[in-house]
């Protein structure tokens, strides 16, 4: 990162490095696993910092997401390219790492979320995390995703259905198996 | 049965993001649509559950430690270069601090030191709920609602009080964790700094408060009624003393 001068160093320091947190937390919802989170977050920042130049103001959490997303998603294609085909029919071929069961027997409702989450989509997982986890307005979403704002709605309609409906089934799995 | 207003304007009115006519024109919709109302009270029970889960996961320090290290490796050389001379006066100035430390640490009480550390974990978890999403399980500046929504959620009663008249309006409540246990936390804002008070039972009796600040945030804990307090803003110390006294006149 030694191409940067003291001077852009330092705004890069005050206006990207305070968007770590949600740089990470947006790896880790794509990636699902903290050590590969940690690894592209990584590598994102890196690319952030090469192209520092090129970011003339603006939203620098959304431009700095806007990196840490695409990096994400080349990383899958490399390492796990079937986890993007999930999205072409995601109502006849749920994710496999979470299913009805595994989420009805989670202890905690932290555990069942993150499993219900990770059960979604990709492209539905990000929208929810970046709206519910991260506050982003619409018009952010629609920038880091670079998706139109109409889009940025109907996923979040269908995502926000499609997780209530994953938990909600838990819950009648979970009730039937007590009764 | 889905309703066509369900993918354009209903996600738009619950995330506040439509403009002022459309909002208008959606809640005209509302009114005889029992579909919408249904939905948006499950997408306001997702939600807050989403937000009481606390899925939001920080940067560990590895990352930090690895991106500052990619960044500053200049930086790096340029203190190994230093004159040594400067490494031992560090070391001096560094064991002198450790001796001042020590000696303070040593003639204060154990139960302060437990109360300091508790303050700091307390700091942390106010520069935490900072973040976007985490302030708040309920947002509201009622009493009753936000007492009715503790309740269910705590096996003690909270002294959920609003204090607008007297410069500190309740913005509402969240669960948080603090030394491995579930605390509630009133929230409240005052002249444009927020205030996080957190609150769980405590045996013992009422004791006089402590003050304290770390990180450019101060900190005031005092119990009362087996219940202990603890104040943290950045809003100075004198600004917390008074939400004090409000609620333990």
């Amino acid at each position: 990162m030694n191409d940067l001068d003291a001077e852009d160093r330092l705004r890069f320091e005050q206006l990207v490095l305070p968007h770590v947190d949600a740089a990470f937390n947006l790896a880790r919802w794509l990636l699902r696993r903290r050590e590969d989170a940690e690894e592209v977050a990584q590598e994102a920042l890196l690319r952030a910092c090469r192209f520092f130049r090129g970011f003339h103001g603006g939203d620098a959490r959304a431009w700095l997401l806007q990196i840490v997303r695409n990096t994400c998603y080349s990383w899958l294609e490399k390492n796990r390219p079937r986890e993007l085909m999930v999205e072409f029919d995601e109502e006849l071929h749920p994710q496999a790492v979470a299913t009805p069961e595994s989420i009805a027997m989670a202890d905690e409702d932290h555990e069942r979320l993150t499993r219900a989450l990770e059960s979604l989509p990709p492209r539905f997982r990000e929208v929810l995390v970046l709206r519910e986890l991260d506050g982003c307005s619409y018009k952010e979403i629609a920038a880091i995703t670079s998706m139109p704002i109409g889009t940025v709605m109907s996923s979040l309609s269908r995502a926000r259905r499609q997780l209530y409906s994953v938990l909600t089934n838990s819950y009648h799995k979970e009730a039937a198996r007590e009764v | 049965m889905r309703c066509d207003f369900a993918d354009s304007l209903l996600q738009g009115y619950f995330d506040r993001e439509l403009s002022t006519a459309s909002a208008a024109e959606f809640e005209r919709h509302l009114q005889h649509c029992v579909h919408c109302s249904v939905e948006l009270v499950d997408m306001d029970l997702l939600s807050e559950r989403l937000q009481l889960a606390q899925l939001y996961e920080s940067a560990p320090a590895s990352l930090r430690k690895k991106i500052y290290a990619d960044l500053c490796p200049v930086t790096h050389a340029t203190v190994i270069s230093r004159p040594l001379l400067w490494h031992w006066l560090a070391a001096a100035a560094a064991l002198f601090l450790l001796a001042i430390a020590g000696w303070k640490m040593n003639s204060v009480p154990s139960t302060d030191d437990y109360q300091v550390e508790l303050a700091e974990e307390i700091v942390d978890a106010h520069v935490h709920s900072l973040q976007p999403g985490h302030l708040t399980g309920i947002s509201s500046s009622d009493e009753q609602a936000v007492k009715g929504w503790f309740k269910g959620r705590l096996a003690f009663a909270l002294p959920a009080r609003d204090f607008a008249n007297e410069g500190f309006a309740l913005q509402g409540g969240r669960l948080d964790v603090v030394d491995e246990r579930s605390v509630a936390v009133l929230v409240y804002a005052s002249t444009g700094h927020l205030i996080n008070v957190f609150v769980w039972p405590r045996q013992g009796r009422d004791t006089s408060s402590q003050v304290g600040s770390r990180q450019g945030y101060q900190w005031v804990d005092w119990r009362k009624g087996r219940m202990e307090f603890c104040a943290v803003s950045d809003a100075s110390t004198s600004d917390l003393q008074q939400l004090q006294r409000l609620f333990t006149n």
